[in-house]
């Protein structure tokens, strides 16, 4: 067992994305408004579903803001930090994560933002179409975890514990071997500023920063970390596993 | 809060009343956010204190003020929950209805004239740096050790009380930056709440605590 406790984004864009969208996105929240975006590397992609496609899980408005206006800033906001250096252009996102603590604080916050919740939607389906862990995710989760109940207990724990903003992980180590984590604000398990032991390949992720529960949940984490396991995408799931398994 | 805060008779810290009612503060903050801010959250830290406390009896019986002074020594679950109660006590008592709260005046309007170069260069710096923060935390006021007035932030729990927090100095006013402080008035708008909170600023409470730290 290995549980480690411790712009306008141009118009164009968005009018290619609306039509893959079961409604069209709302336009940009403007809670910083001032400047627009820069027409940047980085994009906002649609959402593989519609904005109600998780409910009651999780609701459209709290998808509408989180998609739509949070996602959306991290976006603008690292286009903003790679316009101003132009070194950081010749990075992916990927290589940029991996150098972060050499880089400007807000590739770190914009970075990690737009990477954690871009994987986070492809994490999610509507309920009960998520499947199961294939035979090969399963075993891996009974060896390191007991089981598929016991992983579930863990990974909630390591969300509700994760004080503040950030997110709970369930990461493939280099060794193979499964384990629970959680970073703090937008940090996630690919970036050399966390601890060596808490970092790989992430195949699972839940937002527990407040925005991500607060519209419908209000101060009850836990019971939206209970509730989120109905909408979790195991086929997407157990095809991450694979990946990281064959890249070893 | 220039007082100490000290457990109760019976070793534990008590979640303190508000001077206004829920809806008071409305419509910069509406009645449920209140509601679930003051006696959810801010009780739930309280309740967790006095958990962490119950299982380390060589911190029983100190004031929150004395453990905030030694945050570096603390276990996590000590210094977040003492870190969250302190601030959140002195957030309610930063603020007064609508009206009822006065401007700054007398030696404090001086300060941030000098310091900000008028009321409104203090609200643009203090909103500004709130923006600016990144996830949970708080934005502040202090009296910096030089006697200066001074904005910053600190992250999550942190407290100019601290040792080692991103900001020192005798806190003289916060803001919650939370996100469970705004999100069912502003939702996302962190910049909205920020602007409008200032109507319910207690200049009053302010002032007092300018006084007392030029005192001290
Ligand atoms: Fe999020
Ligand atoms: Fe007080
Ligand atoms: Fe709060």
């Amino acid at each position: 067992m290995r549980t480690l406790r411790p712009a306008l984004l141009p118009a164009l864009l968005l009018a290619l994305a609306a039509p893959a969208l079961a409604q069209a996105p709302e336009p940009a929240a403007t809670g910083t408004a001032a400047a627009p975006a820069p027409v940047g590397p980085f994009a906002l992609d649609p959402l593989p579903y519609g904005f109600d496609a998780l409910a009651p899980v999780i609701d459209a408005e709290t998808m509408r803001l989180h998609w739509g206006a949070h996602h959306r800033a991290y976006v603008d906001n690292l286009n903003r930090a790679v316009a101003a250096d132009p070194a950081l252009a010749k990075l992916s996102l990927e290589q940029m994560l991996a150098r972060v603590s050499t880089l400007p604080k807000p590739v770190r916050d914009n970075g990690g933002g737009h990477w954690n919740h871009r994987f986070f939607w492809t994490l999610m389906t509507a309920p009960g179409t998520g499947g199961q862990p294939s035979p090969r995710l399963l075993a891996a989760i009974a060896r390191d975890f007991g089981s598929l109940p016991a992983f579930r207990r863990q990974f909630e724990q390591a969300g509700l514990r994760q004080f503040g903003s950030g997110w709970a992980w369930l990461i493939v180590r280099p060794d193979g071997r499964l384990a629970i984590t959680s970073t703090p604000n937008q940090d996630n398990p690919l970036m050399d500023v966390v601890p060596e032991a808490e970092r790989g390949t992430p195949i699972l992720g839940n937002d527990v920063w407040e925005h991500a529960y607060y519209l419908s949940y209000r101060n009850r984490r836990g019971e939206y970390l209970q509730k989120w396991w109905e909408v979790v995408n195991w086929n997407q799931v157990s095809l991450l596993f694979e990946a990281a398994q064959s890249r070893r | 809060m220039t007082e100490e805060t000290l457990p109760g008779p019976d070793g534990t810290f008590a979640l303190p009343p508000l001077a206004w009612a829920l809806d008071a503060l409305a419509p910069a903050i509406d009645a449920e956010t209140m509601s679930l801010h003051w006696g959810a959250h801010h009780r739930a830290y309280v309740d967790k204190l006095n958990a962490a406390l119950a299982a380390r009896p060589s911190l029983q019986g100190k004031s929150l003020e004395a453990l905030l002074a030694r945050a570096g020594t603390l276990h996590a679950d000590v210094r977040t929950n003492a870190g969250q109660h302190w601030n959140h006590a002195f957030f309610w008592e930063s603020m007064a209805p609508p009206g009822r709260g006065g401007a700054p005046d007398g030696a404090l309007l001086a300060a941030i004239e000098r310091d900000f170069g008028s009321p409104g260069g203090l609200v643009e710096a203090f909103d500004a740096a709130g923006a600016a923060h990144f996830g949970s935390g708080w934005a502040w006021l202090v009296r910096a050790g030089n006697g200066r007035l001074v904005v910053g932030t600190t992250p999550d729990e942190q407290s100019p009380l601290m040792e080692g927090a991103a900001l020192s100095g005798t806190p003289l006013l916060v803001n919650d930056l939370w996100e469970h402080a705004y999100y069912l008035g502003y939702r996302n708008r962190r910049a909205d709440y920020l602007a409008a909170w200032w109507q319910v600023v207690n200049w009053k409470a302010v002032g007092a605590r300018f006084a007392a730290a030029q005192a001290a």
